[in-house]
């Protein structure tokens, strides 16, 4: 079983990579992007197939390593 | 003599530096491989070095705050153990939980190596006590992440009990109130995004980070 796990910088918090990744679309002509926020993606592959458990064990993956919940938000997708 | 043990990662590049600098203040040093799950028994304090543990993936000082020896300094330092953190040592010292808030990347997105102008902002800690309060001190920067971070009541509970000990003169990073250094709320330990170390010897354009040391010295006296 796969699951992705998708990283934001929490709403509200500066992410200046956004910021220039907007400055830069904008530059190139791109006038209609209003806001871009940078996160990441970390796609797990787990040797177990009960979903409950996975969603159970991945966030606990989420809140003990891969999100630091002072300054990011996560989400499990199953894929 | 009081005994700092350093603890190394892969990555960690201010290790000796740091080993240099109290080993010329009075100190004798020990070197702690992460891999390690104990302590030596004979630490009087910790210190957690800069540099890249871990060449910064997933986040700054995230990797080495799972590290095997962190059960251990998690121990000592609840055991009421004194700590240092520099730089990315800061990081790692957040991301262990050890204190608040967390390091983001610099607003300018840029690494940023070069000699800063501090505030001290308490001088009646371990760490400060030979400084003066509202001092201006020289410690050189060098990171890429030291924006610091913290919700709203953190900020205020840090800057309402001297929890801040030093602030950026012309904040460099982006960081909070131009935070560059706090205490933990037992005040033992201290992590800061300067490099003291980089400013205690001769050839240094500065020694102002020499009161750091000789004030932790002073207090194993």
């Amino acid at each position: 079983m796969k699951v992705r796990v998708h990283v934001m910088p929490k709403d509200g918090l500066l992410d200046p990579q956004g910021e220039a990744i907007n400055i830069a679309l904008i530059n190139m002509g791109f006038a209609e992007v209003k806001k871009v926020r940078q996160g990441k993606v970390i796609e797990l592959e787990l040797e177990e197939a009960d979903k409950i458990v996975i969603k159970n064990r991945v966030e606990d993956m989420c809140q003990k390593l891969l999100a630091n919940s002072v300054i990011e938000s996560f989400h499990v997708e199953d894929i | 003599m009081t005994k700092v043990g350093i603890i190394i990662f892969p990555g960690s590049n201010c290790d000796r530096d740091l080993a240099e600098g109290l080993v010329s203040t009075g100190f004798s040093v020990e070197f702690i491989w992460h891999k390690n799950i104990e302590l030596p028994n004979n630490l009087d304090i910790l210190a957690i070095p800069g540099g890249f543990s871990f060449g910064d993936y997933l986040r700054c000082g995230a990797i080495a705050a799972k590290s095997p020896i962190t059960d251990a300094v998690l121990r000592f330092a609840k055991g009421g153990g004194y700590l240092i953190g520099i730089c990315n040592g800061f990081q790692v010292l957040c991301e262990t939980g050890l204190l608040p808030g967390a390091l983001v990347g610099n607003v300018g997105l840029k690494f940023i190596c070069r000699q800063e102008s501090l505030l001290v902002e308490n001088s009646d800690s371990i760490f400060t006590s030979k400084y003066n309060f509202g001092e201006k001190i020289q410690i050189p920067i060098a990171h890429h992440d030291g924006n610091y971070i913290a919700d709203t009541e953190i900020i205020a509970e840090l800057e309402g009990n001297g929890r801040v000990v030093f602030k950026y003169l012309e904040n460099p990073n982006g960081s909070i109130n131009n935070i560059a250094g706090i205490l933990s709320r037992n005040r033992r330990v201290l992590g800061m995004m300067p490099h003291p170390e980089r400013a205690v010897n001769k050839i240094h354009e500065s020694n102002d980070g020499r009161s750091l040391f000789l004030s932790l010295l002073e207090s194993f006296r």
